[in-house]
């Protein structure tokens, strides 16, 4: 999954209910990879309006992927660097296995073949 | 679910399968059948209303299987030419759940195998869209699901393996019943949701629920397939 699918999910315990915690997860153990795929302004445009940018930089900052700036620039088509480094973190950086842990309530969600495993047990609901 | 007779071509050609085999993956995954065949051909009907008005940048299938439909939707019914607007389909981010991890995987080789950019499609193995942000709600332009509607023993209901692509309890309502209140959650105010149904779902009691929603329904496509009578409900708001 790209940075994307994670910046997309959180915690769905029942309890787990307080926004600062259930979201974003926690990556852990993971396998990261960098896909290299042509960029795309106009997709690129349709995601800044969709993700939660300060999760984004938050969990990059994490992995140690730099470069990101603290807000999206007033007109992000106007600054090349920026889409790019947007692309390479939110659609080329890619997750293969790893685990998503829940700040607030611990639940640990796992990463499978590249595929996030969202299911709760009944109990969990 | 039944194929007794061989599955009718949409005009746009349907997309390759030739990766997934009957032995292996169609053990564990649900096999395209008329019932997937039938929403191929809706979406095809609908391909000028959904390039020209609903434009779509976001598009969920709950339910993938083997992703012939959503990548049906991105690949063919999208993805043209001639576009007929300056409607830039590679824009488009397509969302794909399964309750079952081996349809997920099914869907990402389909999707590949027929040259989609892996980047574009996000797949996550839940139900429904249970994990998805709250701000997601409302986003969706396209929402597809073609669901467990065989009647079974309720007891069938909920698996999380390929009893899961058809088993829906009394009426083969169950798992239908609790999507039917999440569409107007998840449909943008130009969204448009294709569900699959049978006879005995009772399409238009479906239809009037949505209704109670505040959704127009209408049922876009009838067919009858072996002993199925099925159809194509398509709710968008009035
Ligand atoms: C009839 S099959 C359809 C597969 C494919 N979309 C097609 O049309 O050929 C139903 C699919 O829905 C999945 N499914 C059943 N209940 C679900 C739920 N609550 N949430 C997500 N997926 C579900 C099954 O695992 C199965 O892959
Ligand atoms: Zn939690």
């Amino acid at each position: 999954m790209r940075l994307l699918t994670h910046n997309m999910l959180q915690c769905h315990v029942k309890k787990c209910t307080d926004p600062a915690l259930n979201f974003p997860l926690q990556l852990q153990d993971i396998e990261l990879e960098q896909v290299e795929t042509e960029e795309n302004e106009d997709l690129l445009l349709n995601l800044i309006n969709k993700v939660d940018y300060n999760a984004l930089t938050t969990t990059a900052a994490q992995l140690g992927l730099v470069g990101l700036p603290n807000a999206i620039p007033k007109d992000p088509q106007a600054d090349p660097a920026f889409m790019t480094r947007l692309h390479e973190v939110l659609l080329e950086t890619n997750i293969t296995q790893g685990k998503m842990a829940c700040r607030g309530c611990g639940h640990v969600y796992t990463i499978k073949d590249g595929i996030p495993n969202m299911l709760l047990a009944e109990h969990e609901i | 679910m039944q194929s007794t007779s061989s599955p009718t071509a949409p005009h746009l050609p349907t997309p390759n399968l030739s990766h997934l085999s009957s032995g292996q993956d169609y053990a564990n995954v649900y096999e395209p059948a008329e019932d997937s065949f039938l929403l191929l051909d809706a979406l095809e009907a609908d391909q000028s209303l959904l390039l020209e008005t609903v434009r779509p940048q976001l598009c969920l299938e709950v339910g993938s299987g083997s992703g012939v439909v959503s990548t049906f939707l991105a690949g063919q019914v999208l993805r043209t030419d001639s576009p007929p607007t300056d409607y830039n389909s590679t824009a488009t981010l397509y969302v794909a759940t399964d309750i079952n991890p081996d349809a997920a995987r099914a869907t990402r080789k389909t999707w590949l195998q027929n040259g989609l950019p892996d980047h574009s499609l996000q797949l996550v193995n839940t139900r429904f869209t249970e994990g998805f942000h709250p701000r997601f709600c409302g986003t969706f332009d396209v929402v597809v699901f073609n669901p467990p509607y065989v009647v079974t023993d309720p007891a069938e209901v909920g698996s999380h393996s390929i009893a899961a692509a058809w088993a829906g309890g009394i009426d083969g309502r169950e798992v239908i019943d609790q999507f039917l209140p999440m569409i107007p959650t998840l449909l943008s105010p130009r969204g448009v949701c294709y569900l699959v149904l049978i006879a005995q779902n009772r399409p238009d009691e479906v239809v009037s629920i949505m209704e109670t929603h505040g959704l127009r329904g209408e049922i876009v496509a009838r067919r009858k397939a072996g002993i199925e009578y099925l159809s194509i409900a398509r709710f968008s708001w009035p």
